[in-house]
């Protein structure tokens, strides 16, 4: 008898779907009533009496933001920028290389979501081109695609390139207990998995001018509310927690101007028919028994203690790093961790700006290579790579605002 | 019937012997010959086709490989016919003829082949197009995924009429024929590996009527189908083309509650999602509104939610990039302005 497995239907819309998916989305959403959008537009644009400087964590938000074109509706002098929450971009480039160069050996199929295969490692190459090359590389939707694939390759050997924050870790985790309950031997994954948490944390530790944080509402359905508490507790930062339609997101930033013109802060939660004060506790659980908090290496942040999920010891049979020899994770660098310590820089030899990009201390439009040299059929850096990437955002959205006239979207 | 005895595709079919005849006699003539194809019957090596008199002949070629190659709202082979018929029907050519190839996959069902070709034929028989000529190749199990199909057309086009992006001018109006994207998350849906359900169903159709209804309208400048990557893309190709900028309204957009709803949660833009019975159309100002009537009046209701979603204007050139480019903008429905840019890379399932 097969122990009682979480299910997919405990998990939130965006953990099952591996963050393809926009999760807790209505999925009949009342119809936008444009004069209550213009009412609030007007309303948010009315209280701003000074420059505001707030960053949305999430790549969802970066990518809706764009996509309602808000940085040409709002006034100038609120400042949006995008934050560490796009989980390619923030993928440092030996973890890529490490997978990389599993998929080249004859007998792994590497089973990844689809933005990845096209990050340039440090050689230049792709999952992409080495699929071309030969290579088996399979962009896969959830990861009990890959457990499947497993099953059906039973002469393969089948490493998901798990990546994504708190939302996706659920559906890694279940998908590692039918891999156990089906008795798949042929699968393991490389976790790459990452924190938001400890990551807004690592930046607020150095010297920053974001003022105040526009929270994701599907990370928000796994860790709750309270998770974000230590914004306004320990770094004197309003935040809001916002879900990703209009009518969530200008709600959400009237409130966190009406509080940053007050000095305020409070972290509150404008996404209450998802998120919950404490989360979703079964995710949470399922999270925990399969994974440990370990040291990551963020590309652009550098090393953060506990912002990375590793695999349990129990669950080490499972673990790509274990199985094949040379495919274990990087060792955080002697002498502790290097807080902020930049270890790796994006590509284009050190001339993309994606680290300072996801540090708040510059916009995609600051970069000399945006628009020219970098550009999203032909990306040097991974936040052009990644569909929720800042650089590409700007680029599918705003390539039209010339820089000088970005407004609100100018340099520091 | 059990599994083992379900009769399927053997690599002797497609060999040019006995069972590919009797794949042709038993499967394609039955549903591909009528009496008003008397081309297709003696099947001789090549069909020998008479042009009216004083019209061009329009030629077009297009091959299917959709996967799942049934979904709601047709299959691989309604898709072949319309899709080609449909490249025809917006050049302004009057459809007339296809060639069919299958390309199969040893093993693959006789009874799901037969769907298809019913299909076909149905499809055709509305478009007013006849199956004149075809090939059957079988590949080993293994080297194809089940089925393919090419298709080629020939269209007869009126000698008077001159449609393309070069007639194009600031000002005109951009028209669509009805709500975008049904057809691509029909598809997308289908896979199954998305996790839900729901009754979009393709909006595959022969827009040829879209066209004909369109006749002696004065002021048509070009009209395309707006297939893989959707009515962005065609308007990009617009915009490319013509050297012109193109705004479109996002409050005017035709809108499928469904396929809305659906993109919203798996976070893709109907505007990207392929199309496969609608028309995007740009004419003169003054003709805008004869366009709309004339397709709102189309007997089946293939128009009845048309239109104008924008306007073409003098291009500011985008400012990056190698060259300074005309562009698409998008005005949100709360007033601000975007780009509407193609769709790059991106790992889309095949929908065509
Ligand atoms: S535009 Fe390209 S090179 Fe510049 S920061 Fe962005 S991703 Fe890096």
């Amino acid at each position: 008898m097969n122990p009682p497995a979480l299910q997919a239907t405990d998990l939130p819309e965006g953990a099952r779907s591996g963050g393809a998916a926009r999760a807790g989305q209505d999925i009949l959403r009342p119809g936008v009533d444009p004069q209550l959008t213009s009412a609030l537009l007007a309303r948010i644009n009315a209280s701003v009496s000074r420059p505001h400087c707030i960053m949305e964590v999430c790549g969802t938000h970066t990518m809706a933001i764009g996509q309602f074109a808000l940085r040409s509706l709002l006034d100038p002098r609120l400042r949006l920028i995008s934050g560490p929450g796009c989980p390619v971009c923030v993928t440092d480039q030996a973890d890529l290389d490490r997978a990389l160069q599993l998929a080249r050996q004859p007998e792994v199929l590497l089973a990844t979501y689809g933005d990845m295969v096209r990050v340039p490692g440090s050689g230049g190459t792709t999952l992409e081109k080495e699929r071309a090359a030969g290579a088996h590389v399979t962009v896969i939707y959830s990861p009990l695609d890959a457990v499947d694939l497993a099953a059906a390759h039973p002469t393969l050997e089948v490493v998901f390139l798990a990546v994504g924050f708190e939302t996706t870790a659920p559906a890694t985790a279940l998908a590692l207990d039918r891999a156990k309950e089906r008795r798949i031997r042929n699968f393991s994954l490389i976790s790459l998995h990452k924190l938001t948490v400890p990551a807004v944390k690592a930046l607020l530790r150095e010297e920053t001018t974001v003022e105040g944080f526009l929270c994701p509402g599907h990370v928000s359905t796994v860790i709750g509310r309270a998770a974000w508490d230590f914004l306004a507790r320990d770094f004197h930062r309003p935040a809001v927690v916002a879900g990703f339609e209009l009518i969530d997101i200008l709600p959400a930033l009237q409130q966190l101007v009406a509080m940053l013109e007050q000095g305020e802060a409070r972290v509150v939660n404008a996404y209450t028919r998802a998120v919950r004060e404490e989360g979703n506790p079964r995710a949470q659980q399922a999270v925990a028994e399969h994974f440990e908090p370990v040291p990551a290496v963020w590309r652009g942040l550098g090393w953060i203690p506990d912002s990375g999920l590793g695999l349990r010891a129990e669950w080490k049979d499972f673990d790509a790093g274990y199985r094949f020899p040379g495919a274990a994770g990087q060792e955080p660098p002697d002498g502790g961790l290097g807080q902020g310590q930049v270890v790796s820089l994006g590509g284009a030899g050190g001339r993309c700006r994606c680290g300072d990009i996801l540090r708040g201390k510059a916009t995609p439009l600051d970069c000399s290579l945006f628009g020219t040299y970098c550009t999203p059929q032909d990306p040097a850096g991974p936040c052009m790579v990644s569909s929720e990437g800042a650089c590409a955002a700007y680029y599918r959205y705003e390539r039209h605002r010339l820089p000088g006239q970005a407004g609100g979207a100018r340099k520091l | 019937m059990t599994r083992e005895e379900e009769p399927r595709i053997l690599l002797g079919h497609g060999d040019g012997g006995r069972l590919t005849h009797d794949l042709i006699r038993s499967v394609f003539l039955p549903h591909f010959d009528n009496p008003a194809n008397p081309v297709l019957r003696p099947l001789p090596d090549a069909a020998v086709l008479a042009p009216p008199a004083g019209w061009r002949l329009a030629f077009t070629t297009d091959s299917f490989v959709v996967s799942p190659a049934f979904f709601p709202g047709g299959n691989i082979g309604t898709l072949a016919v319309t899709g080609t018929v449909n490249d025809l029907a917006v050049s302004g050519a009057r459809p007339a003829y296809l060639s069919v190839a299958f390309i199969l996959e040893e093993g693959y069902p006789l009874r799901q082949l037969e769907a298809v070709v019913e299909s076909m034929a149905l499809a055709a028989r509305d478009a007013g197009v006849q199956i004149v000529t075809g090939d059957t190749k079988v590949v080993e199990h293994g080297a194809a995924d089940g089925i393919y199909i090419n298709t080629a057309g020939i269209g007869w086009v009126p000698e008077d009429l001159h449609w393309g992006l070069d007639a194009v001018r600031p000002g005109d109006v951009v028209l669509l024929s009805g709500s975008p994207g049904a057809h691509g998350m029909a598809v997308l849906l289908s896979r199954g590996d998305l996790g839900f359900q729901s009754p979009i169903r393709s909006d595959c159709a022969s827009v040829f009527p879209l066209v004909q209804a369109l006749q002696g309208v004065p002021g048509i400048r070009f009209m395309r189908d707006p297939t893989r990557g959707g009515v962005a893309t065609v308007l990009n190709e617009v915009a490319q083309g013509s050297g012109l900028d193109v705004w479109v309204e996002e409050a005017a957009l035709p809108e499928d509650p469904a396929v809305s709803a659906a993109a919203r949660l798996l976070g893709v833009d109907p505007l990207y999602l392929a199309c496969e019975g609608r028309v995007v159309a740009i004419c003169a100002p003054d003709a805008a509104a004869a366009v709309l009537d004339a397709w709102r009046a189309v007997p089946g209701g293939l128009g009845r939610d048309a239109a104008a979603i924008g306007h073409v204007s003098a291009s500011r050139r985008l400012p990056l990039g190698p060259r300074p480019e005309p562009a698409v903008y998008l005005r949100t429905a709360l007033g601000g302005t975007r780009l509407l840019d193609v769709k790059s890379g991106g790992e889309l399932p095949r929908i065509c």
